[in-house]
């Protein structure tokens, strides 16, 4: 621990007591270490150290093809990989300039909204739960249940989901996929009734959240906050409003703004939010009554991986099969930045390209990394008690936070 | 919310900087401009404070090595105004060997990690930071990861040798 500053100098008659809370402390939710100087139970200061699972992605991705590199995405935020993986996806797609059929822009915007339900169910379940309230976080983790099932019928895996490809989905949605996506928007409205009607004016919650931690407008912008936390002290910037990607121009919603940036804005902000996506995904499955249903990946042979039986059968797809693998396509020489409104905020891909097969530079603009870094300033005179729901309430996820 | 197009920003910029700063590119609509370290702190609180650019927003610090360059480390800032929705990308090149740049942490609070991270795998020494340490990696490495002579693998390993596996 050289040159870690543990404080010593502000405390000459050695009363106060140190507490070194995590890396692994249950009440964490992850791999975070603050080394806080506690009066009492007041937090006087605190250090914190991050990195302890850092695995040195962007220097990977430099090595890697583009289409091997959205699993690395996956391992960011994995509580709502799918939008890393859209974004990775748009990111490339930007650069080569294919531009998607609009039935692939809506089933991304329906698997994105279904990524940030669940990302906000375990943000807003885990407060309840570190505030006393275990209930609620037991009802809402039965739907973060069936979306990982949606997503199982889409791409065949649950967590790090991998889900689609640069220009598309790997393949269509099957009648069972959309059949759990209505059933989802059958229960789920209830259940997130229910969990509001718990929460939003129970008065030990709204004790326990209320001007904890609150946060002006000019503090989280001049801290580069984004997402809900950025709105929830009243700054009404949303990526999907502001540059629209994958047709979100397309779609009616509400971006939601809390007044005075403390947990209990953010909690709302949270809630209102689950609403608007599912709104959006109503609207989307309207949407994609009216296209073809056999389009889900754009006509780009050069960059889509041509399915595995085409490859066995047909001269052509193994043709491009081959120069995808190989890396024998030419990609243009420039340097493009993609956000997206991930759900703690704008996730942004920085990528130089050299013409190459694999990224020059490739680096994530992570919206967890930087919104961490007021959390040991910000606790500095709040109750230990307090910083803890603090934590929550960010959602920071160590994936992303360490890359 | 209209958008400032890229040559009255340019101009607005060369207005107060004249040749200081040079124009690099329009890559997909983001302006992209380069300058030296000397003027780069006047030129994020000019971009921050004026009133009709107010690139009030900070989204990104970065950096990039081009080892066959003579200024090997770029530095990259990325600016979002929210009034206006405009970005705007700033480079700045340094010699290797002579790292040194002001930090911007005077200008945003944000900064600071951001440096952090590109100070730990690019070794870019941000003068003035108030904690310049390293963030990812262990206090104790040596090296800067992300300079492009940095292996990906350790080239000492032994596990991956063609014999283990009957080759």
């Amino acid at each position: 621990m050289q040159n870690h500053p543990v404080y010593t100098d502000n405390d000459p008659q050695n009363e106060l007591s140190t507490l070194n809370l995590g890396p692994t402390h249950p009440a964490t939710h992850g791999v975070f270490q603050n080394v806080l100087q506690l009066d009492g139970e007041r937090i006087v200061s605190g250090v914190s150290t991050i990195g302890y699972i850092h695995r040195a992605f962007e220097k990977i991705a430099e090595h890697r093809p583009f289409y091997q590199i959205t699993p690395l995405t996956d391992r960011l935020n994995y509580c709502s990989s799918p939008i890393n993986n859209m974004g990775w996806h748009m990111t490339v797609e930007k650069l080569l300039g294919i531009t998607t059929p609009k039935r692939v822009d809506y089933l991304r915007v329906i698997i994105m909204e279904l990524a940030r339900i669940s990302d906000h169910i375990i943000c807003n379940g885990v407060l309840g739960v570190d505030t006393g309230a275990f209930t609620g976080f037991l009802y809402m983790m039965e739907h973060r249940e069936s979306i990982y099932e949606i997503y199982e019928e889409i791409c065949g895996s649950r967590l790090t989901t991998n889900i689609g490809r640069i220009g598309g989905f790997e393949r269509n949605f099957n009648t069972i996929a959309f059949a759990k996506l209505r059933a989802f928007l059958k229960n789920f409205p209830v259940t997130l009734k229910e969990f509001e009607s718990l929460f939003n004016r129970n008065r030990i919650f709204v004790d326990r959240t209320k001007d904890v931690a609150a946060v002006t407008a000019e503090t989280a912008l001049s801290y580069s906050w984004t997402g809900p936390l950025l709105r929830a002290a009243g700054v009404d910037y949303d990526v999907r409003a502001m540059n629209p990607y994958s047709s979100y121009e397309d779609f009616d919603f509400e971006v939601p703004v809390g007044t005075n940036g403390d947990v209990y804005s953010r909690f709302l902000v949270r809630n209102e939010e689950m609403w608007q996506s599912l709104r959006i995904i109503e609207q989307a499955l309207v949407k994609l009554e009216k296209e073809p249903t056999d389009i889900f990946h754009a006509d780009v042979p050069e960059f889509y991986l041509p399915p595995k039986e085409e490859v066995y059968n047909n001269m052509e797809a193994l043709i491009y099969h081959f120069k995808i693998v190989m890396g024998e396509i030419p990609t243009p020489n420039t340097e493009v930045y993609h956000s997206v409104e991930g759900a703690n905020g704008e996730l942004g891909f920085y990528l130089v390209n050299d013409g190459g097969r694999s990224p020059y530079r490739l680096h994530f603009r992570r919206p967890s990394f930087i919104n961490y870094q007021m959390y040991a300033p910000m606790s500095r005179g709040m109750l230990l008690s307090d910083a803890i729901i603090n934590m929550s309430s960010l959602n920071v996820i160590a994936g992303e936070l360490d890359a | 919310m209209v958008q400032i197009p890229n040559e009255e920003l340019l101009k607005r910029i060369a207005e107060k900087f004249d040749q200081q700063v040079t124009l690099v590119g329009e890559p997909y609509g983001l302006l992209t401009v380069e300058t030296g370290r000397e003027q780069i702190i006047d030129l994020l609180t000019f971009l921050k404070t004026d009133d009709a650019l107010r690139f009030i927003f900070l989204t990104d610090i970065t950096a990039i090595h081009y080892p066959e360059q003579e200024k090997q480390i770029g530095i990259i800032y990325h600016l979002h105004s929210l009034t206006t929705n405009t970005r705007i990308r700033i480079k700045v090149f340094l010699a290797d060997g002579d790292v040194h740049i002001p930090t911007a942490t005077t200008v945003w609070e944000g900064a600071n990690w951001m440096e952090r991270e590109t100070y730990d795998f690019f070794g870019v020494i941000f003068d003035g930071h108030p904690d310049l340490r390293r963030i990812l990696n262990v206090d104790d490495m040596t090296a800067f990861p992300m300079r492009k002579e940095f292996p990906l693998e350790d080239p000492n390993r032994v596990d991956k040798k063609d014999y283990f596996f009957g080759r």
